[in-house]
């Protein structure tokens, strides 16, 4: 079991990550298979039937995945450090370009610090390195009640909704 | 000037809050030091080699009376009594304790000011000309692009972990005096043939390891457009600069790697989504902020009368006319000049304000200048409207607080790092060599002979001190442990931007002086009438030069 925020709550699921690397046959259940698998079709095939989630790392070209995200429930950004800023940028683009609606998650090595922006590119669920007090972090998604630009939670900049 | 409503004020208040308790987690040991970096460095706190360094935000230069005396009670309650103008407008405390900084943060809040992104990987202050809506070449201000620009930058969720530092610069006149070719964005405001504002955008300027003059990567785009079309070249860098090695992850790097058209295309393709949709300009909002930029209440003044009094002041009064000449700058309207106040005297790092200065400042700010002032990138203050039949008068009151050196523009208004005496990641110090320079080249007779000239003075190769771009250009090195100095010639930033030259092997702290006066020689003795040192080194390039430092027989 995996404890997380999703939904701006703290909770446990299962969820199983398959790794890169992975040889043989993929486990059953609830599995998160790397994007690679997915390009390569014919690992998915015994698959079939189960909930799937995909991940996706920074550096991996979202758009490969594109509108394809939609045939997931799940997609998980991999921050292999979390100074690697190019996962928000992958957030949006599922969201805003291809209309993704299904959970994003921030895996890896994320930081309680990051929640308030990650949360305004689009994910909903947070895995943060270990050791963090996850109850407390809740606090982090409310840090700022005023947003200036325009982003995947609240489309309009400010100066659109400024006298309203 | 911009103020903030109630929006901009409760962000302030929030990053306050939420920097207090990121400090506060930070001491109780929850939050390792390499993920308290970038949450103290985006608000401006750097740990330096003697002490944390706090860097403020001065949006575009732009300074109240309000804020001055604020700054000058941040500076005599939480540090050491001073503080320094940075090359970027901003502000740097150099002893304020850890624990405080957020109480120092909710102080600057109180009067509209933060520490926000002012260092990190993040898009950093907007920066501007400090003649804004008072220079005569000036096509458009540039102040409430700036505005709503810093708007947009601020707190952008993307953008906060870029492979690198981003600078942005604006400029809204025919000369530019922001230096926009050697930011990683430089903006020029320009007219299309119908009269309708739109931008030049210029990509991967910079100075540092690699310096880059940028490139144009569209000649025209509309206001509404400019937010999009920001956002189609940080998404594009975010996604693609490089992060594997921090001295080639600026945005000048990978434009030069793609060329600057196929980075364009690529910006093209990424606008191309973005174009039209809620990041669009309104007019309503390009009015609002212009609101706050409009005329102060100007006089109307006779003009002839105004200059024929100067000329009598100066007539008799040499020390008065020196200031005159080289202090003063034309404004736009009649009646009115702008006044530079030299942060320059000898014996001061070029830069350095006590608080009594700041409290000075603010009040010549009330008395002269609608109580405003601006910040230059080469650290100096303006006082921008100031009537000329109180100019004399003025000038009797900054020569006792020490702002009246008639140095400005001239080779002793130099521009300076903190260097070694302050900075962890420098090579060698650099006030010491300010210093040595303003104190052999003393005479006003012979800086005026000299004519104008910028020398830039930088601590290592992280170029805060702008070295490329200074007609002379000193960088510190190192060389085994021991401090040198390289020396550059030919660098501009203003319209025709260049890059300096290296003149040769580096030299010792105790040389410096004696190089620069010999390079200065070998100006005065081959220069043509009217021909600035600028002109003379592009005219007979480095060779003299180098003849005359490095020849054995000389
Ligand atoms: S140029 Fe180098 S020494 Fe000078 S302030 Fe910048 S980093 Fe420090």
């Amino acid at each position: 079991m995996t404890r997380l925020i999703k939904s701006g709550a703290v909770v446990e699921d299962n969820w199983q990550l398959i790794p890169r690397d992975h040889q043989g046959e993929l486990p059953r259940g609830r599995i998160i298979v790397p994007l690679s698998l997915w390009l390569d079709g014919k690992a998915l095939a015994s698959h079939s039937g189960e909930p799937l989630g995909i991940w996706i790392d920074v550096d991996e070209d979202v758009e490969q995945l594109g509108g394809h995200a939609r045939e997931f429930a799940l997609v998980a950004i991999n921050f292999p450090t979390f100074m690697d800023g190019r996962g928000f940028s992958t957030a949006r683009l599922l969201r805003e370009r291809y209309g993704y609606q299904g959970e994003i998650r921030a895996i890896g090595n994320v930081i309680r610090d990051q929640l308030f922006y990650m949360q305004r590119c689009g994910f909903d669920a947070f895995e943060l390195r270990e050791g963090t007090d996850l109850e407390a972090s809740l606090a982090s998604l409310r840090d700022f009640d005023v947003t200036y630009q325009g982003a995947t939670d609240q489309a309009l900049p400010l100066y659109r909704r400024r006298n309203v | 000037m911009y103020l903030y409503d109630k929006y901009d004020q409760q962000l302030v208040n929030q990053r306050v809050a939420q920097f207090r308790n990121q400090t506060e987690r930070y001491l109780a040991g929850e939050i390792a030091d390499n993920e308290f970096l970038p949450l103290r460095l985006q608000n401006g706190l750097y740990i330096q080699r003697l002490a944390p360094m706090l860097r403020i935000s001065v949006p575009y230069g732009l300074l109240s009376s309000r804020q001055l005396r604020k700054l000058g009670h941040i500076a005599r309650t939480y540090d050491k009594g001073y503080a320094h103008f940075t090359t970027r407008q901003n502000i740097q405390l150099n002893w304020p304790q850890l624990e405080e900084v957020p109480d120092i943060l909710a102080e600057l809040a109180e009067v509209e000011m933060h520490g926000i992104q002012t260092s990190g990987n993040c898009i950093r202050n907007i920066t501007s000309d400090e003649f804004a809506g008072i220079a005569v070449d000036e096509i458009e201000d540039p102040r409430p692009w700036c505005e709503i620009v810093r708007q947009w930058s601020t707190l952008h969720p993307e953008f906060a972990f870029l492979p690198r530092k981003f600078k942005i610069a604006i400029s809204g006149s025919r000369g530019d005096r922001a230096a926009t070719q050697v930011h990683d964005i430089g903006l020029h405001l320009v007219k299309d043939d119908a009269g309708e504002t739109g931008f030049r955008v210029l990509v991967g300027g910079g100075l540092g390891r690699t310096p880059v003059i940028g490139s144009v990567i569209s000649e025209f785009v509309p206001w509404r457009h400019l937010l999009s079309y920001l956002e189609a070249i940080l998404r594009v860098y975010n996604r693609y600069g490089r992060r594997d090695n921090k001295y080639k992850a600026r945005i000048k790097i990978l434009v030069k790697a793609w060329t600057p058209e196929v980075f364009a295309a690529k910006v093209n393709e990424e606008w191309e989504f973005l174009k039209d949709g809620p990041a669009t300009l309104t007019e309503e909002e390009v009015q609002r902020t212009r609101a706050f930029f409009t005329e102060p209440a100007y006089e109307t003044l006779d003009d002839g009368a105004a200059n024929t009094a100067l000329d009598r002041q100066s007539a008799d009064n040499i020390a008065f006319r020196r200031w005159l000449e080289r202090n003063t700058v034309t404004h736009r309207v009649p009646g009115y000049s702008a006044v530079i106040l030299s942060l320059k005297p000898v014996g001061i790092a070029p830069g350095d304000v006590t608080d009594r200065q700041f409290d000075a400042i603010a009040d010549l700010a009330d008395t002269y200048s609608f109580g405003e002032v601006r910040a230059t990138h080469s650290q100096n203050i303006v006082l921008a409207d100031v009537q000329k039949v109180r100019l004399f008068e003025l000038w009797q009151t900054l020569k006792p607080l020490g702002f009246a050196t008639p140095n400005i523009g001239t080779l002793t208004d130099l521009i300076c790092c903190p260097g070694g005496d302050f900075c962890s990641l420098a090579n060698a110090k650099s006030i010491p060599i300010a210093e040595a320079l303003q104190r052999k080249f003393d005479n006003l007779d012979y800086l005026y002979d000299l004519g104008d000239l910028t020398l830039n003075i930088s601590g290592c190769m992280n170029a805060c001190g702008h070295h490329h771009v200074g007609n002379i250009g000193i960088l510190g090195v190192d060389k085994k442990g021991e401090e040198f100095y390289q020396i550059q010639l030919g660098g501009s930033s203003d319209t025709d931007a260049s890059l300096g030259n290296v003149l040769g092997p580096s030299f010792y702290q105790d040389q410096v002086p004696e190089v620069v006066e010999k390079i200065l020689n070998v100006y005065v003795a081959n220069r043509q009438p009217e021909e600035s040192f600028l002109d003379t080194f592009r005219r007979i390039g480095l060779a003299p030069f180098k003849e005359s430092i490095y020849d054995k027989a000389h």
